[in-house]
């Protein structure tokens, strides 16, 4: 929903810009030259005009002309992208660190002080560093403002980096297919002033949400917008790719375990084994495999805050 | 005397040998009729392919679900590759013009191995089945694209394994069509063909069968890694097992490039015999125009690792595959400059075929040129995986193999059917065909440019006008090919009587009757001039 293209969003813009416009702009005079004369000999050598062809069998200096001057254009433009490209390789030391975690359908950004946000939250004029892990399939994360994009690919550590110019929010989108969600594996980058991105990394909360902290289990539904629950489950009945929450809590549920049917109330064991095993117990209806295990990621006392979320999600 | 022959032997769509009905056809061995079984289950193919686009554009018309959830949305743009990659542009034009006229071309009076040319087929038929089955296979529908990535397509139980299976048994039907034009044009060329008065479609056949020989084994090797990581469990692309995902990326591209990109030179083949013969000229630069068929090929070869830019190679990788990459578009800018002095002083008769081939060029080089900007790094890293690629590669794909298959057919059909169509129909068509290709693919680069992902069912409100006039196009193209393919089908029945060269073209195939008899010559004719002599 926001802005996809900006002069000097990033410092990979112009890098960009020269190469994408040179070749462009190469490729506008030629294709429309070419077209032209095309046309011209069509219309000037139809066998109306000219009756009878004159044979040529070709010209060895025309064929060595127009076989170096590519040459000479195409190593010119190799040249703009390699050198665009080459700084895109090593970050610059002062760089601040950010982890971002990928999973279906979801991004998630670590800072150094632990803080968590599923919004990449950015200083202006500051250089980023982001890891990049993915937890199950491939992913790319992929800012267009900025002109950069990155595979993340499970097994191998990846990084990329960027320098935000310009104080802003910007669209983030995941950019290789990841299955039924993908369209909607995206998020949100907010370049703030310095100032205000100190204030904001101090913040102790872990997240920016809109959410009223004061209300019950607001805490356990910051906790699952930070680990991309949502992408999956929905809070008011419609059916994403996971149950939804509504009324979840208390039920009877029909769960396949070891390939048998089971009645199970939703309590709190079933609730952390649901989010610890996902694989134990599947609801009936729902795929296998999807959901991953949450064991090293969402803490007991996180977990609880969680439950008291969804508890507050029963008829109202 | 030569007339009185036309009339005794029969036809090859006449002629009545062992068997009858269908079972003439499905049993032939007739290099013509083989061709024809291609032509017909490629177009069924195509007809079932372009329907599936047809959809998915209407779905994109708007943000949000139009017609159809995300999951159908997956399943089709699936489907759609599989189906136009495998089953139409692979096959596409070797298989059936180059069947019908290579041994017509060269002076021959079939390949050189009828029955395994006949077996290709069958392998042709059974790969496509087993691709599309397997896509049914698994536990749900198919949505893993047609790259089928790792580690993606492996969670999608069961559907991996049939599937590359099936895209081996293709790639051993294409080896067999390759080997057998391979030997075809070493043995058979008429007495006094040497290789340089070969004409260009056999040249670039010639140049396609190496291709098909060399690249296809790479994907039995893939399937035998695929095999062994789901039984044995040695990890070779999956990281749960250890394995590395960009380990099948190398190994498919190093495939699917020279399979998809290379299909290309039966194209430029097909459109240098159009040009010449319309233009009623030789062609300009008859040796440049060989080896720069032979150079893309060769370097075709090792620019795989294009589609993989920003996937994580190391950098003098990148260097190479983005340099190598800038380089084989050289050959290719020849091919368009011999093009157009060849329409110099020539004597143009306008007719259908050059229409197309005109609109080849054209589309070519608005692809060629998008190939490049995407071949350059620091743009690849922005536009990769947006819709810039899917107009690149429709730019290509179908305006570059499509467009010449048109052309190819209109400029044959009276050889092959021995009817003449109907030419204001035919144009008609061609000119809705081509404002629609242009509006439908068009627009997909400024939405690239703005930062469009592909392969997404759902988009932001920026996108929107962009894609409103892609949707259109894509009503307008599809008109255009149903009059072409309705015309086509019409002129069957209703189109004048083919005279045995009806465009003054000078190769072989213009020799003979429309349609040719059985065993194409009744005397191997000799050669003793170069393909196009008009002098
Ligand atoms: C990739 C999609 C996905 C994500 C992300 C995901 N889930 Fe799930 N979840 C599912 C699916 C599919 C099921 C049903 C199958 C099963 O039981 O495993 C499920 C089941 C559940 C259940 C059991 C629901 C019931 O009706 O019995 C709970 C509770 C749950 N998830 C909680 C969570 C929490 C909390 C998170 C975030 C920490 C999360 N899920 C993230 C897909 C997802
Ligand atoms: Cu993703
Ligand atoms: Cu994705």
């Amino acid at each position: 929903m926001y802005s996809t293209t900006a002069t000097d969003a990033s410092n990979f813009v112009s890098t960009f810009n020269t190469s994408y416009y040179f070749i462009t702009g190469v490729a506008v005079i030629l294709i429309l030259g070419l077209t032209v004369v095309m046309l011209y000999f069509v219309f000037r050598y139809n066998k109306k005009k000219n009756k009878i062809a004159i044979q040529n069998e070709g010209n060895t200096r025309l064929e060595i002309i127009w076989t170096v001057i590519p040459v000479l254009l195409a190593l010119a433009m190799f040249y703009f992208g390699w050198a665009g490209w080459k700084p895109m390789s090593k970050a610059p030391k002062d760089a601040i660190n950010i982890t971002s975690t990928a999973r279906m359908w979801s991004f998630s950004f670590k800072y150094e002080n632990g803080k968590q946000s599923p919004d990449l939250i950015l200083p202006v004029n500051t250089p980023v560093k982001i890891k990049l892990i993915s937890l199950d399939v491939i992913h790319s994360l992929y800012i267009p403002a900025f002109r950069v994009k990155s595979d993340i690919v499970p097994g191998r550590e990846k990084m990329m980096w960027f320098l935000p110019q310009t104080v802003g929010v910007f669209s983030l989108y995941c950019a290789e297919y990841c299955g039924l969600r993908h369209s909607y594996m995206n998020s949100t980058v907010k370049v703030l002033s310095k100032e205000d991105y100190i204030t904001w990394y101090a913040d102790s909360s872990k997240v920016i949400t809109e959410a009223n902290s004061a209300a019950p289990g607001s805490e356990g539904l910051k906790i699952m917008i930070n680990q991309g629950c949502n992408a999956c489950h929905s809070s008011d009945g419609t059916k994403i790719v996971g149950p939804s929450y509504l009324n979840l809590f208390g039920q009877k549920q029909v769960v396949i375990r070891d390939g048998k049917e089971v009645t199970v109330t939703v309590d709190e064991e079933y609730i952390k084994r649901s989010i610890y095993e996902p694989n134990y117990e599947i609801v009936k209806g729902y795929p296998k495999d999807l959901m991953q295990s949450y064991k090293d990621v969402i803490s007991a006392d996180d977990l609880l805050k969680i439950i008291e979320y969804l508890k507050t999600l029963n008829d109202k | 005397m030569s007339n009185q022959k036309d009339i005794v032997e029969p036809s090859y769509l006449e002629y009545k040998g062992k068997y009858k009905g269908i079972f003439s056809w499905i049993l032939s061995t007739d290099h013509k009729r083989i061709a024809l079984l291609y032509l017909f289950s490629i177009l069924s193919f195509f007809v079932i392919g372009a329907t599936l686009g047809l959809l998915m554009k209407f779905e994109l018309i708007a943000p949000g679900k139009t017609i159809m959830d995300a999951q159908t949305y997956n399943a089709f743009f699936t489907l759609h590759g599989i189906v136009m990659i495998f089953a139409v542009v692979i096959p596409g034009l070797p298989a059936v013009f180059g069947n019908f006229l290579l041994p017509i071309m060269i002076g021959a009076k079939d390949v050189a191995f009828p029955k395994l040319n006949l077996f290709s087929w069958y392998l042709y038929v059974a790969g496509v089945s087993l691709v599309i089955v397997s896509q049914f296979a698994g536990d749900g529908p198919p949505d893993t694209g047609w790259t089928f990535y790792a580690p993606y397509s492996f969670r999608t139980a069961g559907t991996m394994l049939p599937a590359v299976f099936g895209a081996f048994v293709l790639g051993f039907s294409s080896i067999l069509t390759g080997l057998n034009f391979l030997v075809t044009m070493h043995r058979m060329r008429a007495p006094g063909m040497t290789w340089l008065k070969m004409p260009l479609f056999p040249w670039t056949l010639y140049a396609t069968g190496w291709v098909q020989l060399l690249a296809t084994p790479v994907i039995g090797i893939t399937l035998l890694m695929i095999v062994a990581e789901r039984t044995l469990h040695i990890g070779f692309f999956d990281p749960s097992l250890g394995g590395d995902p960009l380990l099948y990326q190398h190994l498919f591209w190093t495939y699917s490039h020279p399979a998809v990109y290379i299909m290309i030179l039966p194209a430029m083949g097909a459109i240098s015999e159009i040009i010449t013969t319309f233009s009623h000229k030789t062609i300009f630069g008859y040796k440049f125009m060989v080896a720069s068929v032979l150079a893309i090929a060769f370097v075709g070869y090792f620019v795989w690792g294009h589609h993989m830019f920003t996937s994580g190679m190391s950098g003098t990788a990148l260097y190479t595959f983005s340099l190598l990459t800038f380089l084989v578009a050289v050959p290719s800018s020849i091919k368009v400059f011999n093009w157009i002095s060849t329409m110099h002083q020539g004597s143009i008769d306008l007719q259908t075929p050059f229409y197309w081939a005109m609109a080849f060029i054209f589309v070519f080089m608005i692809g060629g040129f998008s190939g490049l900007v995407l071949g350059s790094l620091a743009a690849n890293v922005h536009l990769h995986n947006t819709h810039y690629v899917v107009a690149h590669f429709h730019f290509i794909v179908f305006g570059g193999t499509g467009f010449a298959f048109f052309g190819a057919m209109h400029y044959w059909y009276p050889k092959i059917t021995g009817k003449m169509y109907d030419t204001k129909w035919a144009n008609i068509g061609l000119v809705l065909f081509f404002v629609g290709f242009i509006t439908l693919y068009g627009p997909m680069f400024y939405l690239g440019f703005k930062g469009m992902p592909r392969r997404y069912f759902d988009y932001d409100e920026v996108f929107h006008a962009g894609n409103i006039i892609s949707t259109m196009g894509s009503w307008i193209l599809y008109s255009g090919l149903a009059i072409i393919i309705i015309n086509l089908f019409a002129s069957l029945k209703g189109g004048a009587k083919a005279p045995a060269d009806p465009w003054g073209g000078k190769t072989l195939e213009w020799t003979i009757p429309s349609p040719p008899p059985v065993e194409n010559f009744d005397e191997i004719p000799l050669i003793t001039k170069g393909p196009y002599d008009y002098k």
